[in-house]
Formats: structure tokens, sequence, C-alpha cells
């Protein structure tokens, strides 16, 4: 008998999602589904306003990372307008961009993915949290967890006001400058975040790399998946968040694509299903192929892992050698393991730590010119960055008086949608056979979707700890025949 | 366990920046969870309906909403919550007013089907498919919610006894607001629970504010460098701070930026634009009807501006596209 479990809730992005696995007559698992239950319409109610206030409006489509919606937002009005911004202005942007991305890997490794990995996935759920966490790696190092995210979102707050809702951002720069006596808590605060990003990244060496079973658990077959990579490269195709070029690349490693993100059009398609609000993208010049992995895949993951897929390097030189060590571990590049996404992350926390260092310490961040003038409306105007998750951008065009005429999203949850219900389904085969649903199921399937951190998780994973989760097994008839819990 | 009060926190149509707001309050979230019995948060889909659904009608003793309500599956949720629940506090400006989300209310469902799933330039669909609220793939059924044609704040869906706005409400209005319901010190229902002045009373810059306001011209955020200390409306740009409640900490005037009014109109006004619209007129140099049009005639987005957290509560309610053109 055909079988249905349902995994809600799961995810949010616009709004929230759940996963649907649907068993075969003999109960092994034959498809999954990934679901966007929700549409709120920012592409068409943005229509009409002034476009200087886009990045006050568009933080609200995700308050989970509100800061690469602002960013895109007001790069899209440097492009509109024709501007550069000052270099004292690129630097306080940099600045924030930074700080988020500390707190927001942190809180995503901490809060929610190290309670698999550092308390253990076989552990009592109880003790599976940020509490249990904190019990077995001290609290000393839980409350320097707790410190690093606050203090860089004090500086978040110091340049765009709310950390949920950042308000900052017009073209050609920023709304406020820095001061020297602000200079030196975000120097020292800086400074911390290195220091930390190392013993992130140690912990994780000790606790998950020196552990076989955790090893093993990282390269196995229920976590990879074959897909190709797309995110930001500078000129020297090193890992940027902030700007630079877009580059893809395919199962095997080799560039299929390198473009200004002005030109995504020609790229990118968003192939809609009838089944999920959200919809699918994959790439134009492939052709959609389904939802499949491997040769002839048209699809593509963004996020942490990615992004270092597709690059030759980390851009600073502490975060290089973890870089180094990762690829070493994992078996070269490009790697397709899943739950490497969660070490990706670590290593980027550290390249956004030591740039925010190097900014902490350069003579411009205090400059008094912060914004440029010179505005030159054009009509259009792109905006693109790496948010936390993967690959952002947004494509306003407006009329003769910048007020908004046409708006296109391209976010990131949308881009890893496809993967995540494969990927899902890869852990799902191996987990559930023949209507033996292992305890484990509940845990080993949320590692799979976990690793791309779909946005839910920071606020929701804390306290008091665990993901809430549900898996119906229903019968034909729709009726529940087994239900597991966690709440 | 038992003896301790049940608490929910919940998102609706909401974007995580509400819960977000509540991981914010730190240390203090310790004591909370101590001192009450969280029984959802977050909240979505299937499993809230099991397990709230095994409660006894009134069994929590405060549900924090957030969120506004645009489909089936938000209106079942916050049903549910109500039914089950002493308290209901709307938490933060969409489940307050209906938040940003609610300036879909200018545009019709089929508006935004069309162009997301149709007419985006990067859009691929040959067979034409939308988003189908019961579907069968492969000979599996799908099933997504209704999609309503309109935002709804929470109270035009369940009754609602507390409102504590902002785009989020800040940590300490969070702290102060759970305090009063462990200690039962409630105002009485329907109350908000922030101060009941306006921005401008506690802005600093309201000082540079003479008595006498004589607004010439409405510039716009990216036109001029706005003076940090003076007041924007003496700069001619626009500010809602005398029609907005204070309470947020004044973190966007902080940098250099005007109020939008996430934090919703002030004690006793239920539509913060026309309250806006009133103080305006007041303040401007203008002579005769003419100049007063000249000078709103500025004002390029009217709604953008006076709503732009507020639309689906306010006086305009739900209005078709064309008709706002209009205004």
């Amino acid at each position: 008998m055909a079988k249905k479990l349902t995994i809600s809730p799961i995810t949010r992005l616009e709004g929230h999602g759940k996963i649907e696995i649907f068993l075969d007559d003999k109960g092994d698992v034959k498809d999954a589904y990934f679901q966007v239950v929700e549409l709120r319409g920012f592409e068409r109610f943005c229509i009409g306003r002034p476009a200087e206030e886009m990045p006050r409006i568009v933080p609200n489509i995700c308050g989970v990372c509100p800061t690469p919606h602002n960013m895109a937002s007001t790069k899209a009005l440097d492009d509109l307008y024709s501007v550069e911004p000052t270099p004292t202005a690129q630097l306080i942007r940099q600045l924030h961009y930074n700080a988020f991305y500390v707190e927001d890997h942190y809180i995503h490794f901490f809060y929610l993915a190290a309670p698999d990995f550092v308390v253990g996935p076989d552990a009592d759920p109880a003790d599976r949290n940020i509490v249990g966490v904190i019990r077995k790696v001290g609290l000393d190092l839980g409350s320097k967890v707790i410190d690093v995210r606050k203090r860089c979102r004090e500086i978040i707050k110091l340049i765009a006001s709310k950390p949920a809702h950042p308000e900052g951002g017009l073209p050609g720069g920023v709304t406020r400058g820095i001061t020297a006596e602000e200079r030196k808590w975000i120097r020292e605060t800086a400074d911390d975040s290195v220091a930390f990003a190392q013993v992130a990244l140690k912990l994780f060496k000790n606790l998950v790399l020196d552990n076989q079973k955790y090893l093993d658990l990282v390269l196995s077959d229920a976590y990879m998946l074959r897909t190709h990579y797309m995110g930001l490269v500078d000129e020297n195709k090193k890992v940027n968040f902030y700007e630079g070029k877009l580059r893809v690349v395919n199962p095997d490693g080799k560039e299929h694509a390198l473009f200004d993100p002005r030109n995504y059009v020609d790229y990118i398609g968003e192939w809609v299903e009838p089944w999920t609000y959200i919809r699918l993208t994959h790439l134009r010049k492939v052709g959609w192929s389904g939802l499949i992995e491997g040769d002839g895949t048209s699809l593509y993951r963004v996020g942490p892992l990615a992004r270092l897929n597709v690059a030759e390097g980390m851009a600073t030189p502490l975060a290089q050698k973890e870089y180094e060590r990762m690829y070493d571990t994992l078996g070269g590049k490009p790697s397709h393991h899943t739950l490497a996404f969660h070490w990706a992350r670590l290593i980027e926390a550290l390249q956004a730590a030591e740039d925010m260092q190097r900014i902490a310490n350069d003579p411009l961040l205090t400059g008094k010119d912060i914004r440029n003038m010179d505005l030159k409306l054009k009509n259009v105007g792109i905006g693109c960055v790496e948010a936390a998750r993967g690959t952002l951008i947004h494509h306003y065009e407006t009329d003769d008086r910048g007020m908004i005429t046409k708006v296109n999203l391209i976010v990131a949850t949308q881009h890893n949608a496809a993967p995540i219900g494969l990927s899902v389904k890869k852990a799902a085969i191996e987990f559930v056979k023949g209507h033996e649903v292992g305890e484990g199921l509940l845990n080993r399937v949320e590692m799979a979707f976990r690793a791309y951190d779909p946005c839910l998780a920071c606020a929701t994973h804390s306290l008091p700890g665990e993901m809430p989760l549900e898996v119906n097994i229903r019968d034909k008839s729709g009726k529940v025949v087994q239900t597991l819990k966690r709440f | 366990m038992a003896g301790k009060p049940k608490v929910a926190i919940c998102w609706l149509g909401g974007c995580g920046g509400c819960d977000e707001t509540v991981v914010d309050i730190n240390e203090v979230i310790l004591r909370i969870v101590d001192a009450v019995d969280i029984v959802l948060w977050p909240v979505a889909m299937d499993f809230k309906y099991h397990q709230i659904e095994a409660l006894k009608d009134g069994e929590i003793a405060l549900s924090m909403i957030n969120g506004n309500v645009r489909n089936t599956d938000h209106e079942e949720v916050a049903s549910l919550l109500r039914r089950k629940s002493q308290l209901v506090l709307a938490f933060g400006a969409c489940a307050c007013f209906g938040g940003t989300p609610g300036l879909a209310n200018l545009r019709t469902k089929e508006d935004l089907f069309k162009w997301v799933y149709h007419d985006a330039p990067t859009v691929v669909n040959p067979h034409g498919s939308y988003p189908q609220s019961r579907v069968s793939v492969d000979g599996h059924e799908l099933v997504l919610p209704e999609f309503y044609e309109q935002v709804f704040a929470l109270n035009q869906v369940i009754d609602v006894d507390y409102y504590l706005p902002g785009c989020p409400p800040p940590p300490d209005l969070v702290v102060k607001a759970l305090n009063a319901v462990l200690e039962g010190k409630l105002p009485p229902r329907g109350s908000t629970l922030a101060p009941h002045k306006a921005l401008c009373d506690t802005c600093s810059r309201n000082k540079t504010k003479p008595n006498r306001l004589a607004i010439q011209d409405i510039k716009r955020i990216h036109e001029v460098e706005a003076k940090p200390d003076t007041c924007f409306l003496v700069q001619g740009i626009l500010c809602l701070g005398p029609a907005t409640r204070t309470g947020c900490g004044e973190t966007c005037i902080n940098i250099n930026l005007p109020c939008r009014g996430c934090f919703g109109p002030v004690e006793g006004v239920v539509d913060s634009g026309a309250k806006f619209v009133s103080a305006l007129a007041s303040i401007m140099d203008a002579e005769n009807e003419k100049d007063v049009e000249r000078l709103v005639g500025k004002m390029d987005d009217a709604i953008g501006y006076l709503y732009r957290f507020s639309l689906p509560t306010s006086i305009l309610r739900k209005k078709r596209h064309n008709e706002v053109e209009e205004l």
C-alpha cells in the first residue's frame, strides 16, 4: 500500500515549506517533494514605490536574512543611478555585510547544526539542542557564541538600524558615517571574531573530522548530490560575498559560465510547478531537466559549499589555509557532500571576520565622504550579492521619476529548492525501507535539509532547542498509521 | 511542569524577523523559558493542529502571533490558537496592521500570479502551470493552502487582546510585555503594550522643530544630504514621526533616516495616514488649496509613505489597482 510522509514545518523563505515523501507499494521511498506553501507578492506591490525606498521595504522579505535583501537593493540603486559609492561608503557597507555573515553563520552552526555533530546525531533528542551544545563545549565557549552574535548585531544596528529589519543604504552611499570612537569597539569585535572563528574551526576538527564515524557520515552517499554550483567570485576568482561576477561550474568542476549578474536573465530560468508556490531555478542554457542529479541536470546549488566550489580560493589568508585543508579531506573539488556545507560555512565566517578586521583598520572607514551625490537615473538597476544562503538578485525598472515600474527577484532558497527535495529523497531512501521507518529517520532527514540552512532555522532552533518536526505516515485513504514527533 | 503557564509563539504570513527579535532578548529568554512552558515555537503547517487541538480550550495562557493572514492555513492556525488561548497578543506590524506585505492589497491575486508565474523575465513555463491548492503529480496528491484575495491584519480574522507593534518589536518591549503577562499586570484588553506618545515627543531632533513649521518643498531621501541633528520635516523630508507611536528606540532616526511608521498610529488614532495628512496640512507653507495640491503632488507615492505598514487596517482597506492609482 502506498504511503505518504509529511514533514512540516521545515523552512521559510517567502514563508513556510513542507516536505512530502511518498512510499511505493513495497514501502520504499518513491518520491520526495519540497513545497513552499506561501507567496507574498513583493514583486508586484513594490510597483509605484519610489526606488530609493526599496532598501527599506525589501528586508521584510526575510527577517532571518534581511541584510542581504537590504544590500542587494541598495546595490540595485547604485546601478539604477549609475553611481559608484564613495570608498568610505563601500567600507561601511562591507563592514555591515561581513558583520551579518559572522553572526548569521554562527547562529546557524551553533544553534542549528552543532547539535547533530557536537552532541551527536544519535544522542537523546532532549540533549540535542543549544543547551546540550553548551554543556558539551563548556559554558565559556557557549557564552562566546552568544557574545559574538550580539556584538556583530550591534555593528548592524549602528550602521543600518534594526538588525531584523535594516533600513540603511542609499544610491551612491550610506546614511551614516563611523566615528573614531566607534571604530575602537568595531575593531575589538573584529579581532574577537577572527579569534573565535579559529576556535570554531578547531572545534569542528576535534569533534567531527577526528571522529571517523562522523566523517563517514559526511562522506556517505546518503548525503551526496551531484549538481552544478553558482556563486560570486572576485577578479581573482576568489570567494566574494558582496560583489563580483557570477560563476557556475558543472558537476565535474568545469566552468559552465562566468557572467556579469546584470545578464542573469540569459543564464537563470525559473520553472513553474503546480505543486509549489516557489519557482524552481535552473540553468537556462542547459534547459529544465526535471528533478534529477548528475550528468544532464540543469539544477545548481548555492550557499557556502557552492561558493567554495565555484571559486579558486578564499580572499583572506587564514581562510585560504582552511579551504585547502577542507578539499584535501573531502577528496578534491568540487565537493558534492551536502553536509560539508557546514564546514564551508565556518571557513566563510573566518573570511568574513578577517575582512571585518581589514575594514576596521582602514583609515578611510571614518571618512566623512559617505555619499556620492552624482546620480544619473537610467531606468534599470540590477543588484547582486551572496546572501548567507546563496545568490540573491534584485532587478528594478523605473519611470523617469525613479518610481518603480518592474521588479524581479531571485532569492537563495529558490536555487536550492529542487536540490533540497532531492537531498531529502536520498536520505529518506537510505533510512526508510520496506515500510520500516526507523527512529533515526527524523534526524537523518532533517540533517539533509538543515545543511542548506533554509531560513527558518536560526530564530527557531535555539530554544527550547529542537526543530519542531513531525512525520506522518499515511495509507492510501489518508489515515495516519504511524506518527513520529519531535517537539 | 504542570502549573507553568503555557505560551505559544507563532508566525503566520511573516518574515521571521519577529522570531529573531525574540532571540534578541538573549539572556532574559533563559528566565522566561524557565517560567513558562513554550508549547509552540515556531508554528507552521501540519503538526500544530494535532498538538494544539489536543489541548483544552483556553489552556494556553498566551499566544504571541506574528505575521498577517493571507491564506487558509494562516486563518486556521489563528482561529485554533484563539480558541485554545486566554490571551492573544498581535506581535509586530504585520499582525497589528497588516505590515509591509499588506501593500499587496493594492494588487489583485490574478495580477500577482500572472507576473510571478508567467510574465517575469526569468519564468520558463511552457505548460502554462499555476500553483493549485490540490494537484496530482505522478499519482501523488499534493496540497497547497488557498491564497486569499487580500491581506488581513490579525484582528480582522480573530479577536485580539493586546498589540505589540514594530517591525520588529524592540527586545525591551518584548520583555516588558512578557513580564506584564507573567505578573498579571496587564492594562485593559485592547491596549497597545507600548508608550502612548508620538515619536516626535521622544525624538532628540524635536528641539530643532520650530513652533510653526512652514514646509515649502518635499524632498526624497536620495535627493538631499540630510542634516544629522535637524528635524526631517524642517528639512522638507517626509517623516511619519508626528503620526506614529514611539517605542522603537528611534533606531532609524539614529542612522539619519526618517520614520516610516512601523509602530503604527498614536494612541486613539485608527488611521495613521489620515492623521499624518492632517498634521502635514498644518505645517505646510500653503496660502491656498493650489499650494496644498502642489505640495501633496510632490509626495510621489502617498500610499507607500502613509501606509507602508498599515494598508489593511487603513480607511482605504482593500483597493483595486486602478482605484488606487487615482488617489
